[in-house]
């Protein structure tokens, strides 16, 4: 404890120049046994991966976070994800990640998938916004994409039907259609933002994405206070390279997600630095909101330049899920100082540092 | 179902070898200029016949040997099309191998088939091939795309097939065929060969569908070593979305399937500015092109001589080159581009305050 607010005494003596201080109070009561360190899932992954959750132990090493990691080894060329870790996560309900590469067609189905689908990771969340100071071409861009996990487009289920005729199904359920629009609703009411799109292709899909769209208008009449409105998935990419300022929270089924979210993320500053992650009702696992390009960069491996902004932010989302807000503002407000200083940036956001000398600069705007 | 994979067998056996340049077109290619090539001309819907119009006062000031055969939509549903287009416009357009299609726009009802999509089927148009580049003068936030997408427009996603399985459980079918992705991927490889492009990227998402995307790209990787002196290269979509919008100077040519071209096409629109500013052509079996302006009909501004001819004009430019009349769509392209760039003469959708009419005529001075 004593260790925990020597910082706090070092930022109100230092306060009136930093602009995230001292104007709140926060009265937050914590249950006894609140504070006790809790146990978390990494699995480093491939590629950039073991590099930027190496980043994350660092700072939560540096930062004394009530957390201690388990670490399982797991990388993309397994058959399947071994036993003992989905026990792991089952146990600890909580899991950081690393990317996981996915072999293109060779039979291997993508573990990545297969976690989502045996922890009933239903949601998938990206949060696209601009970091202060990064420039970028669009200013004002805050969304937050929730797509929709474990069906759709990635049912796995495909066959042969006569030799040169390939047949794959898209499959789409009332139960997670509404369960998604729930959690996307639910999301924007607590999370205080205005309004909810809904992304679809129900002029050609017209029974798949309309069965999506009619569960979301239906949950959407329960939140009158939110809006509510409807884009198809073509003109919705058109709209966000031109005018992403509209878009708040959207709901997407699972492979339109996947597109949106990378597009959102590219228009707000990159894959490198949005944070995201996979819930469901019992589990979490956070990674790299969009993964897209990054993962078997082999340049970024070896000059260990991989940027660690994205799961840093999404290790910060973990540990607001993990009921310690401070310690979530905290990695933040110093990330976000690193950024908007400019000083020590990787090479996707036009700099030349290391992924080490991010970490360091980061560590030290900790207060 | 059963009599559709007959009819998708029974095509394959007959097609066996596509071939896009027919013998149609090349003789058109050695017809000399004083005999005028017939081309139908579907003014289409609300500003459809003022951007026809348009197109008609560039053609005959270039001086272009182009004679149009005018249709226009019927208001009766013409039995044999099941479609307001009647027999006699669709026999129109597979007797001349050209046409040039102006917006239109499908009334609301049942019972018949939309426009576009009679087309389609009827025409058996096969890829859908749009340029985009950025024009000189016009600021948006891209100012280096010059790339082609060409889209397969037959299948995949857009089969149409969809049931439900039980009460709240819907499938709907992506179907892949190897005769149509041989088909578009062949059209690819030689377009890029014929316009003097270097890269062709196929765009897919294997790692999840790994049986029917990838034998879409098995398709591209066969018609690649055909052609060694094009590169070729395999990008996941998601990936794809993301390099577009963070520097699309990265790609050349696209091929894609259906509904990964509908999204991506629609985004490089929205990166050079917007539907109204893109061309587009569409490749039928035999050698058929038909240009078209994709863009909505626009029925508020309709008649107020507002519209921006510009989408359709460079369609026309494309119908021209597909024609190989390169010099002619040399001198229409140039002169709309010089028009654009100079800014005195721009539509209120461009920031300008001209007319159509003032608009065309701008053109034709800088023939």
């Amino acid at each position: 404890m004593a260790r925990r607010s020597i910082p706090i005494l070092k930022q109100l003596l230092s306060s009136p120049c930093s602009n995230l201080t001292a104007t709140r109070s926060v009265t937050y009561m914590p249950r006894p046994g609140d504070g006790a360190p809790r146990a978390v899932t990494l699995i480093p992954g491939d590629g950039i991966g073991p590099l930027v959750t190496g980043a994350v132990e660092q700072v939560m090493e540096a930062m004394h976070a009530p957390v201690y990691f388990e670490r399982y080894e797991v990388h993309g060329d397994m058959k399947r994800v071994p036993e003992e870790v989905i026990d792991s996560i089952k146990k600890n309900k909580v899991c950081l990640k690393g990317g996981l590469a996915t072999p293109m067609g060779g039979g291997v189905s993508s573990l990545n998938v297969q976690l989502r689908r045996e922890l009933d990771l239903y949601a998938s969340l990206v949060n696209c916004f601009n970091l202060p100071g990064l420039p970028t071409r669009h200013d004002n861009v805050d969304i937050v994409v929730i797509r929709e996990n474990t069906e759709g487009e990635y049912s796995g289920l495909e066959h042969e039907v006569v030799p040169g005729v390939v047949e794959s199904l898209k499959v789409i359920t009332k139960f997670c259609s509404e369960r998604i629009a729930k959690y996307a609703f639910e999301y924007a009411y607590l999370n205080n933002r205005k309004k909810v799109t809904a992304v679809h292709k129900a002029n050609i899909m017209k029974l798949a994405d309309g069965l999506f769209l009619e569960s979301c208008r239906e949950v959407a009449t329960k939140y009158p206070g939110i809006k509510y409105n409807e884009i198809i998935v073509d003109n919705c990419c058109m709209q966000l390279v031109s005018k992403p300022e509209q878009f708040d929270v959207m709901v997407t089924p699972n492979l339109y997600g996947n597109l949106v979210a990378n597009t959102a993320a590219g228009i707000a500053g990159g894959t490198g630095v949005m944070p995201g992650g996979n819930v469901g009702a019992d589990h979490a696992v956070f990674e790299q909101g969009a993964s897209a390009g990054n993962v078997g960069n082999e340049n970024q491996v070896e000059q260990k330049r991989a940027n660690p902004v994205a799961l840093l932010l999404s290790s910060a989302m973990m540990l607001r899920h993990l009921q310690f807000p401070s310690f979530a503002d905290r990695l933040e407000t110093a990330v976000e100082r690193v950024i908007s200083e400019g000083k020590y940036r990787t090479k996707d956001l036009g700099g030349s540092s290391t992924t080490q000398e991010v970490v360091d600069a980061v560590i030290a705007a900790l207060d | 179902m059963a009599t559709q994979l007959l009819r998708r067998a029974s095509q394959i056996l007959s097609h066996s070898s596509p071939n896009p340049s027919s013998p149609l077109s090349f003789a058109r290619a050695f017809s000399s200029a004083t005999t005028p090539i017939r081309a139908t001309l579907f003014p289409g819907d609300g500003i459809g016949p003022e951007i026809a119009e348009s197109v008609k006062q560039v053609f005959q000031a270039a001086e272009v040997p182009i004679e149009w055969e005018e249709h226009y939509v019927g208001d009766q549903i013409d039995p044999r099309t099941q479609s307001f287009l009647t027999w006699e416009s669709l026999e129109s357009v597979r007797r001349n191998g050209v046409g040039l299609k102006g917006p239109m726009a499908t009334p609301i009802g049942k019972g018949h088939r939309s426009l576009n999509l009679t087309l389609r089927k009827e025409l058996n148009l096969y890829a859908n091939v749009r340029p985009c580049y950025s024009l000189p003068g016009y600021k948006t936030r891209y100012d280096n795309v010059n790339l082609i997408t060409i889209r397969e427009n037959t299948e995949g996603e857009y089969s149409g097939l969809e049931h439900q399985v039980v009460r709240g459980v819907v499938e709907s079918l992506k179907i892949i065929t190897r005769q149509a992705s041989l088909r578009v991927a062949e059209y690819a490889f030689h377009y890029a060969k014929t316009h003097g492009r270097e890269r062709v990227s196929a765009i897919h998402k294997a790692n999840i569908m790994q049986k029917t995307d990838g034998l879409f790209l098995k398709c591209c990787r066969e018609v690649a070593e055909k052609y060694p002196e094009i590169t070729y290269e395999e990008v996941v979509i998601d990936n794809c979305c993301m390099m577009l919008v963070k520097n699309p100077a990265l790609f050349d040519v696209l091929v894609m399937p259906n509904l990964y071209g509908d999204i991506i096409s629609d985004l490089c629109a929205g990166l050079i500015g917007g539907l109204g500013l893109t061309p587009s052509c569409n490749i039928g079996e035999g050698g058929i092109a038909l240009a078209e302006a994709v863009h909505g009909s626009a029925p508020d501004i309709a008649g107020k001589n507002m519209a921006n001819p510009t989408a359709l004009l460079l369609s026309s430019v494309s119908m021209l080159r597909h024609l190989k009349l390169h010099d002619k769509a040399d001198r229409i392209q140039d002169a709309i581009l010089n028009t654009i760039a100079e800014g005195k003469f721009r539509t209120a959708d461009l920031g300008g305050t001209s007319t159509t009419t003032d608009f065309t005529k701008a053109i034709c001075d800088h023939l």
